[in-house]
């Protein structure tokens, strides 16, 4: 029986380095290579030597697929194609193309410029990395190589993510990546055919969450902001420089511009400019009224929004700041934080999800008094508040999504382990399937029953859909009789006198004679008549035909009657059919030796 | 199979392929030369125009003044432009389950075939060729409809009277096919019927038929496409071009191992080399800026613009041409300028890399934000407050008889130092100029056609490989003008198959087989032979289920064992289903290897008795006979049903079942 495997490397029942190997078909293929925000040693790339122990990547993998720039699902990359060693092909869509090198050269120079790690990737390897890389368009169909194809479909969640299908004749496999069931301000809603995988992998980052309407959450968010911006406070929104800053960003601009409200907004990392061109050049990939409008309007161009300067966080009056990075774990945005925590005036507004052992994560969950580096304690007077703006499906887009794809089973990954079960019961409830969620390093086998496809004949097709009548009627199957011709791996189906004359074969025709003797004080005629009446009365939906030399033909079987010398009652009926009748002439034999009924006429 | 011709144009074609249960529509094209023969329509007032003469037949018995009028010495219907639709009469068009799009200069007919046929498809196309051709619409739209004319001249269509007519307009053929444009409200209601598709991406057909679009190099998201099912490939080559200019490139290896290639849409202008032309252009221009004239392109708002845009762009410090304004006069020039810039996916490698810096792909965003090209919807507003000579104009329509062009046709056209400088192959320059004559302005012709040439494309098809190529008939023959010129053609063997406008092509196809999926437990449950070295047979008996044109075997039902009733006293008389014939036999018995068989069956007492086919076997103790022969077993038994079902089961042993 053929076998799917999927082993995660990472993201197994956690959210942080995406890496998961599926093995399909006989063919491996590495999904994201992501790193883990919550540590700094090792355990922040996947164990490659679960792959193999010593020497490069490149001969247990047939490609590697990155479904969106952001660093937990591409961070390790570099490292995996340079250090580790893969030269390989790496997939991944164009936006996703032009923005992860730019991510993955921030992050290089927080680690080793910033914290002075060395033994990390540099900036030539992340170039000679990019050069792997083969852009995907959405819906193409690549083939990797003659057996495997890929295919992207739209993710929604940031501009250029990407769900895909993994395809091994038919065997398949849709990995999702992060993906987001609602449309936003800025990007569409996640898409996917009834595509049947024998397996869909998905994110399960809300697994136990339903959100209410996103307009309650930006409703909230601006009144939040408003209130802060209006007793005077600063407003400090950690963000990754791409994806939910930017629709953020339009949704505050739009509200700055229809409340007409002077309080400055500034965004703090170079970055952005960069990153609305981008935003600007790949509009194609935003939502449907963005692309509609930018020719008039391009959205990306914000008015209000300005670029931030170290030295504004210590200004008096009120503002609000976007910076980077998210989850507060480290660069402008936790130096900011640090100057504004002891203001009860002021306020956190955590728009995504923080990963453990994040300084985000200790004070979303209420922590008042934070370590820090250098053994100070920070007191944390200011607002915070969670605002889930980070474009995960929840739920309800989880299931709407199994709706769509209808796979055969469904494994789940990216998400809290405890969170993961209740999803898990869910869908095996909801859906009877199978649903896995094996932790890092733990397999999950899925056996496929795939169908044999084999080239039929026209003719014996066409014949046998004229048989059954112009419409094809399920409640009364018929078979259909064929014969499999194989030869050179290929297989043909071909009606039995075609196959005949293509092996060049003859024909053996086995025939049964059979005499049946029964008294019937009746003129042969008769006889023969009561015999036709009798089998018409038994034989119900065959053709019985009396046919005017003196026999009675049932299908192909023939029978004669004779009456011995003798005795003009003793009569001798004569059956004779083939073997393609056997089962029906082994059956007249044997009814027609009882003797006709008395009743008859 | 079959093709029905409904365009004769080659590079605006419309043909319709009936492939297996599916009914294909080859691109939309829109045959715009017919405009030649129309009066231009002035922006404003033209007092030369109004006051041409009305035609007259020379002995005065025709009087068409108020539809004809001559202007240097040729007739023009003086009424709203018409355009040549593609035919509507050879097949039901309602019958039409999809449409496909190559490029979208191939696109311009969908509002006529959409809207006023029953269509009820869908339209595939790529979101550049759907975008593009949306803008080139509404352009044309907006042309028409900005200088309303309510008159429609449709007397001269009469062929009594057309045949009396000078030429050129006695020659013209499908007149009454010809209708005016479209509205707004049309192109909409066409384009909302579009769905979007990738390069390389399989589109299913009912479940019958596969059809993918490729990458084909002409213009942004033009594309070739396949048409295929498991066994048969039908490859669709339009417009496709092999010069490095700004689309992706064309991708030729997967047009592999076609059974039929539909060959249209090459270059218009075989003897010219686009380089040269580009040169040419260029050094034109500087030449009339220098002297003090202006220059004129007539041109479409997308296209080959864009690549003369990039070669100025390089051109202009080099040429000392830093402080000449361009501007380029279109309703659709902002619109075309912007979306060049956001289709990445779509363009070359080389633009496609600008994008990650990020930078726009194509340097008139530099142009532009230079101020050296501006851009306007019209010659009304803006422009005619900010417009300075000398300088450059692009601005459509390339036939020269609606757009804004005419405006600057009556404005520079008689003064020697302006030029006009054709780029665009669709329509004869002379004919276009003709109702501007007599012309003081220079004229420069460089067409500039990057389609394919006859020599790229038999190097193509030596590559490709299609068993048989079907073709307009004007690519079977060279050029009228340029008869001896055998090598402006297509030679090949077999010969191509030409079709002209109204012809019905069977396409030399037999279908043989179909794709059926074999359940996996009934897969299992054969059981194959080896009949010769390397084939084995197995004999399948199994319920067809076909659904949207997918065929599946399963597994035939297992007979429902009915519980014996109680009531019924009689259970033996169930006749046998009669779906289970059994298989057809082959094979020999042999006498002797059957003999020893019998005997270890117990049946000893067997007198042999040879006849002329064969042997007669008689089965003593048991009164029965066996006659076997090279093609044929008969056995004769009576009263003994156990016995002859174990002589049945003997000889099967020696026989392969089929």
């Amino acid at each position: 029986m053929p076998e799917i495997k999927i082993t995660p490397l990472g993201a197994g029942q956690d959210v942080g380095r995406s890496c998961i190997l599926v093995s399909i078909g006989g063919k491996n293929i590495m999904l994201d290579c992501g790193m883990h925000m919550g540590y700094s040693d090792d355990r922040r790339f996947p164990d490659f030597s679960y792959i193999t122990q010593n020497g490069r990547l490149t001969e247990f993998l047939d490609c590697v697929i990155i479904s969106h720039f952001h660093l937990d699902h591409c961070g390790a990359l570099p490292y995996m194609s340079e250090m580790v060693g893969y030269d390989g092909p790496i997939y991944m869509t164009h936006p996703t193309k032009a923005i992860c090198p730019i991510l993955l050269e921030d992050f290089r120079k927080i680690t080793v410029d910033k914290k002075g790690e060395t033994n990390f990737f540099t900036s030539q390897m992340i170039k000679d990395c990019m050069k792997k890389v083969v852009p995907l368009n959405l819906h193409q169909t690549v083939q990797v190589d003659d057996e495997l194809e890929i295919k992207a479909y739209y993710a929604g969640h940031v501009l250029g993510a990407a769900m895909v299908q993994i395809k091994v004749g038919s065997e398949s496999v849709v990995y999702t990546g992060d993906y987001n069931m609602t449309p936003d301000r800025h990007l569409g809603a996640a898409w996917i055919d009834k595509c049947r995988p024998d397996i869909l992998i998905s994110e399960s980052t809300y697994a136990t969450t339903i959100r209410d309407s996103k307009r309650c959450r930006e409703r909230d968010f601006l009144k939040k902001v408003h209130e802060t911006v209006e007793r005077g406070g600063k407003v400090l929104i950690p963000v990754f420089a791409l994806g939910r800053a930017q629709e953020l960003c339009i949704l505050l601009e739009t509200f700055w511009e229809r409340m007409n409200l002077k309080a400055p907004i500034y965004f703090s990392t170079g970055l952005t400019e960069k990153a609305n061109h981008y935003y600007k050049l790949f509009i194609t990939w935003t939502n449907q009224k963005i692309r509609k409008t930018f020719v008039q309007r391009n959205m990306f161009e914000f008015k209000h929004i300005k670029a931030f300067d170290r030295s504004y966080a210590d200004n008096p009056g009120p503002m609000v700041v976007f910076a980077t990075p998210g989850m507060l774990h480290a660069g402008q945005s936790l130096q900011i934080f640090k100057k504004w925590a002891g203001n009860e005036k002021n306020m956190l507004i955590m728009p995504g999800y923080c990963v453990q052992g994040t300084i985000g994560h200790k004070v979303l969950n209420g922590q008042k008094k934070l370590e820090m580096e250098g053994r100070t304690t920070l007191e944390v007077k200011l607002q915070v508040e969670y605002m889930s703006f980070s474009a995960h499906a929840d739920a309800k887009g989880i299931m709407q999504l199994i709706r769509m794809a209808e796979p055969r089973n469904v494994l789940l990954v990216h998400g809290e382990g405890k969170k993961m079960e209740f999803l898990k019961d869910k869908i095996e409830q909801e859906f009877s399937l199978n649903c896995f969620m094996p932790a890092n390093g733990e397999t999950a086998t899925v056996t496929t029953n795939p169908s044999v496809p084999v080239d039929i004949s026209l003719n014996l097709l066409k014949r046998e859909a004229a048989l059954g009548g112009p419409l094809p009627d399920p409640k009364k199957p018929r078979t259909m009789h064929g014969t499999l011709i194989m030869k050179d791996n290929s297989l043909r189906l071909v009606s039995p006198e075609q196959a005949l004359k293509e092996l060049d074969l003859t024909e053996h025709q086995l025939r049964f004679t059979c005499r049946v003797q029964l008294q019937d004080p009746h003129g042969d005629t008769d006889t023969l008549s009561r015999v036709y009446t009798h089998l018409k009365s038994i034989l119900k939906g065959y053709t019985i035909q009396h046919l005017p030399d003196s026999t009675v033909m049932v299908e192909s079987i023939v029978i004669k009657v004779s009456s011995s010398s003798e005795d003009p009652n003793a009569k001798v009926l004569l059956l004779s059919w083939s073997y393609q009748d056997e089962d029906l002439g082994s059956f007249l034999s044997t009814l027609l030796r009882k003797g006709l009924p008395h009743g008859l006429c | 199979m079959k093709l029905y011709c409904l365009s004769g144009h080659p590079t605006l074609p419309c043909n319709v392929l009936k492939f297996k249960c599916t009914t294909i529509m080859l691109d939309c094209g829109l045959d715009m030369t017919s405009a030649l023969h129309f009066l231009p329509l002035p922006l404003v007032h033209s007092p030369r125009l109004s006051k041409l003469p009305g035609w007259v037949s020379k002995d005065g018995a025709i009087n068409l003044e108020k539809e004809l009028k001559e202007c240097a010495g040729r007739v023009f219907v003086d009424s709203l432009p018409e355009f040549c639709l593609p035919e509507k009469e050879l097949l039901d068009l309602s019958t039409i389950d999809v449409i496909l799009i190559s490029n979208y200069h191939c696109m311009m007919a969908l509002p006529y075939i959409t809207e006023h046929t029953g269509f009820t498809g869908t339209v595939y196309a790529t979101e550049p060729t759907l975008q593009i051709g949306r803008l080139l619409m509404e352009e044309l739209v907006n042309f028409m409809e900005r200088v309303p004319k309510a008159q429609s001249a449709t007397c001269w269509k009469n062929k009594e009277i057309q045949r009396l007519l000078p030429g050129p307009l006695k020659e013209v053929v499908d007149v009454w096919a010809w209708k005016r444009c479209y509205s707004i409200q049309e192109v909409n209601s066409a384009l909302s019927k579009v769905q979007l598709v990738g390069y390389s991406q399989k589109v299913e057909l009912f479940g019958a038929v596969l059809v993918t679009p490729l990458s084909s190099g002409y213009s942004l998201g033009s594309s070739n496409w396949i048409i295929q099912s498991h066994y048969e490939k039908v490859a669709y080559v339009s417009g496709s071009s092999l010069l490095t200019t700004h689309p992706q490139p064309m991708d030729q290896s997967s047009l592999k191992n076609s059974d039929v290639l539909i060959l249209t849409g090459l270059t218009q202008i075989p003897t010219a080399n686009p380089d040269g032309m580009l040169g040419e252009f260029c050094s034109n221009l500087a030449m009339t800026i220098r002297a003090g004239g202006n220059v004129l392109v007539p041109c479409y708002s997308s296209g080959v613009i864009y690549d003369l845009l990039e070669c100025l762009y390089q051109f202009i410090d080099s040429a000392n041409l830093g402080t000449t304004p361009f501007y380029f006069i279109s309703p659709v020039a902002n619109s075309s300028l912007e979306f060049s810039q956001i289709f990445a996916e779509w363009l070359c490698q080389n633009k496609q890399s600008k994008v990650y810096l990020p930078e726009p792909p194509f340097p008139h965003a530099e142009l532009i934000q230079t101020n050296k090209l501006k851009h306007y919807p019209s010659i009304h507003g803006d422009f005619s407050n900010e417009f300075r000579q000398p300088c450059v104009v692009f601005t459509g329509h390339p036939s020269l008889r609606f757009g804004d062009v005419v405006h600057f046709m009556e404005l520079w056209g008689k003064s020697s130092l302006n030029t006009i400088i054709f780029t665009e192959p669709d329509f004869s320059y002379l004919d276009a100029l003709a109702p501007y004559q007599p012309l003081a302005m220079k004229c420069v012709y460089c067409p500039i056609d990057t389609r394919l040439n006859f020599h790229q494309v038999s190097k193509l098809l030596k590559e490709v490989q299609p068993l048989h190529v079907v073709c307009p008939e004007q690519y079977t023959q060279p050029p009228v003008s340029q008869a001896h010129r055998s090598d402006l053609m297509l030679e090949l063997q077999p010969p191509p198959m030409p079709y002209r406008r109204c012809a019905v092509l069977g396409l030399p196809f037999r279908r043989r087989y179909e794709r059926i999926q074999l359940l996996p437990e009934l897969a299992k449950s054969l059981v194959p032979s080896e009949i010769k070295p390397g084939v084995s047979v197995a004999t399948v008996s199994a319920v067809l289920h076909s659904k949207d044109n997918k065929h599946v075997l399963q597994p035939a039902p297992k007979p429902v064992v009915v519980p014996p009733s109680k009531k019924r006293k009689r259970v033996v008389e169930e006749p046998p289903e009669l779906l289970a014939p059994k298989p057809l036999l082959s094979g020999v018995v042999p006498l002797e290897p059957f003999l020893a068989t019998l005997t270890k069956h117990g049946i000893t007492e067997v007198k042999v008795e040879d006849t002329a086919d064969g042997h007669i076997l008689h089965l003593q103790a048991e009164d029965t006979l066996i006659q076997l022969e090279e093609d044929g077993t008969h056995i004769v038994c009576d009263n003994n049903e156990p016995l002859r079902i174990v002589l049945r089961d003997l000889v099967l042993r020696f026989l392969q079942k089929l």
